[in-house]
């Protein structure tokens, strides 16, 4: 463990809450947040969490040696205690799931940055403004 | 301690309005000087270039100075105040991140305490700043559209954004409810304009525009100001004003990218580091000769600290939207922003409507309010949600109180050991009561767009970086810091042109008004260069 990494069990504990809290699924054919690539770049993505990530993992310490529903009871109480560490959990796996490759084209986007090809956006009907321009005055002078 | 040659002018900061004074300022052919502790923006490293655009909104182009933590920026002690403070230390200042939202401040309110009976009016009013807005509308880029019975007549340059999917949905419920709205106007291109290449939609342009469609005052007034002669120096960080005998401002002590002490000399000094920079750098540039701070005879350097309270209400439709396709603010009403004596608080607050957000940050937001679960249903519920929000933001009128205030901190520095900020902040009374009102219109108006699942946030993560009224200008040196023109009561070589001179802060977002009134600062200046001093 350095100042930028974490330990091999604090790791594990990392990979069981991120599959806990975004599993796989059938249905909707995506991966869980502790896909193997998922996982990777939720690891080396941790920046400026790292020491808010290093004290929920000591609060969840062995959570990835707790069979199913032993760790999704133990997740949940960590969840529902809320503050800064679980933001910083919540945030350090979603960050990293919503913008591989697999699930963004799974919610029917491009999996790809805005820039350079930006995105159409409608004109939109300007007769909705109609009623509007019939408006007195609403402000007043001074 | 190494020191420089001579400038006429120094300004310090880049941002919205030291960069248009700079601009202003250079047909005098003056030596300006300006120095801005951050670096120039490079466009082609905006986070919308890279797959991790939204992650790095919350890393090194996060809206709150400390989490972002770069070189450039400094601390902010803001653990005592009720909302976060938002900034951006770079060559653009808060335009770089601003949502280039455009509304002006309305005549009524520059003269809350004549017309509402609180606060003070200011010693300006909307039309001496009318033909400076006009102006900056046109050197900023604005689109928009005349015709608004909300606002006082404009002319903006460009056309108005689209409406867009999630702008019809809006349009069409403000119209079933009978409230007035109209398209925002913005800063952001339309078309192309002096070089800007028009808006491509790449999503929510907080954290700058690599397209360059934004107008952030490095692409827009800095360039023009350049070639007129005037002198940008970027990582340089003033420390002190220094006063000589005379009562006058001789320069500054500033450190260099190498944190090399130096003294720069100036016969005018202009500081442009809005409402929290300004009033560090006068309480840090305390002497023998002010030992309250700089400038600060009055005693309100630093007060009256107005942040805009600004509650957000989402709730989310049944069809999909435009989500993060489009610039995030598509419209605004001003049903609700001047005084009716039938409600139960004074002023008003004008609703801003957002198209949509991406796919992390609706994660995350859903998570963190408990609408999007852990577990199996996870994927389920989401699908609900993402690309189906609409919401509606409030900005509060903010009235000033001397509590809520910026004062140095004992003990936190940034990396060159300067103090760093203070912030103490509460919402008054006044103000509670109109978020209240607002939060209900705004849930009105989501219930009847057909919107479920309807969420409030109220202040704490809502900042929106507007940080006014700690050094007010007004006729009395005894109940203000700077006179009607910006220049210092106490020090009559030194000037303030930005946000912290506001006297009270209107229900909007202030860019506008800022750049207004410091192109009105530099003009006065140059009609009265025969006697700046006298």
């Amino acid at each position: 463990m350095t100042a930028e990494t974490l330990s091999p069990s604090q790791t594990d504990d990392l990979r069981r809450i991120a599959g806990l809290m975004v599993p796989a699924s059938e249905e909707f054919k995506v991966p869980g947040a502790d896909d193997p690539k998922i996982f990777a770049d939720i690891e080396k993505s941790i920046g400026r969490d790292m020491a808010d990530i290093r004290k929920a993992m000591a609060a969840l310490a062995g959570i990835s040696k707790l069979d199913d529903a032993a760790a999704m009871a133990r997740a949940e109480t960590f969840r529902s205690a809320g503050g800064p560490l679980v933001a910083a959990v919540e945030r350090c796996v979603l960050q990293c799931y919503y913008r591989d490759d697999r699930v963004v084209i799974s919610l029917g986007l491009e999996a790809r940055p805005p820039f350079p090809k930006g995105h159409v956006l409608e004109q939109g009907d300007w007769s909705l403004l109609d009623p509007v321009r019939k408006r007195a005055k609403m402000w007043r002078d001074a | 301690m190494a020191a420089n040659e001579m400038v006429d002018v120094l300004i310090i900061g880049s941002g919205a309005s030291g960069a248009a004074v700079a601009w202003s300022l250079a047909e005098t052919k003056m030596r300006i000087v300006c120095m801005e502790q951050g670096d120039w923006m490079k466009p082609s490293e905006y986070p919308s270039t890279g797959r991790d655009w939204e992650a790095r909104r919350m890393a090194d182009f996060d809206i709150f100075p400390n989490r972002r933590g770069r070189e450039t920026d400094y601390p902010i002690n803001d653990s005592e105040s009720a909302m976060k403070i938002a900034n951006f230390n770079g060559v653009g200042g808060g335009t770089v991140f601003y949502t280039a939202h455009w509304p002006r401040m309305n005549p009524s309110d520059f003269r809350v305490k004549s017309l509402d009976g609180v606060a003070e009016d200011w010693p300006i009013d909307y039309w001496t700043l009318e033909k400076f807005f006009e102006e900056n509308d046109r050197m900023m880029g604005v689109s928009g559209l005349e015709g608004d019975p909300g606002v006082p007549p404009r002319h903006p340059p460009m056309p108005p954004l689209p409406l867009g999917k999630t702008g019809t949905v809006y349009a069409k419920t403000m119209n079933k409810l009978g409230w007035h709205w109209w398209p925002s106007d913005s800063t952001i291109a339309t078309q192309d304009y002096e070089g800007r290449a028009k808006c491509i939609n790449l999503g929510h342009c907080t954290p700058g525009c690599a397209q360059g469609a934004k107008a952030s005052t490095d692409i827009t007034y800095w360039p023009l100001a350049i070639r007129a002669g005037v002198e940008l120096r970027t990582r340089c960080r003033v420390r002190e004003i220094v006063t000589n005998e005379h009562g006058m401002a001789s320069g500054v002590i500033y450190y260099d990218a190498n944190g090399q002490e130096n003294f720069q000399p100036a016969e005018v000094v202009i500081v442009a580091c809005n409402g929290v920079g300004t009033p560090r750098l006068l309480l840090n540039s305390a002497s023998s000769r002010h030992p309250n701070g700089l400038a600060n005879s009055s005693g309100l350097v630093g007060r009256n600290l107005m942040l805009h309270p600004w509650p957000q209400v989402r709730g989310y439709a049944d069809e999909r939207n435009d989500g993060a396709h489009a610039p995030m603010l598509s419209m605004w009403s001003k049903q609700f922003y001047e005084t009716d004596p039938s409600r139960d608080f004074v002023r008003g607050y004008t609703m801003q409507f957002a198209r949509g957000t991406g796919v992390v940050n609706e994660a995350i937001q859903s998570m963190s309010v408990g609408a999007l679960p852990w577990g199996a249903d996870h994927h389920k519920v989401y699908r609900d949600l993402v690309y189906r929000r609409l919401q509606v933001g409030i900005a509060c009128d903010d009235l000033p109180e001397e509590c809520n205030r910026v004062t140095l901190d004992p003990v936190l520095k940034d990396s060159n050991g300067i103090p760093a900020a203070k912030i103490d902040y509460r919402l008054g009374e006044n103000t509670k009561r109109m978020m209240e009102h607002g939060i209900a219109r705004a849930t009105e108006i989501l219930e009847a767009a057909g919107a479920k699942n309807i969420y409030t946030s109220r202040t704490l993560l809502n900042s929106p970086g507007h940080t006014l009224g700690t050094c007010r200008m007004g006729n009395d040196p005894e109940t203000s810091v700077v006179n009607a023109w910006g220049r210092s009561h106490d020090v009559k070589n030194l000037f303030i042109v930005d946000g912290s001179v506001w006297v009270t802060g209107g229900g909007m977002n202030p860019t506008s008004t800022i750049q207004a009134i410091a192109l009105y600062i530099a003009d006065q200046m140059k009609q009265r260069l025969a006697t700046l001093f006298d």
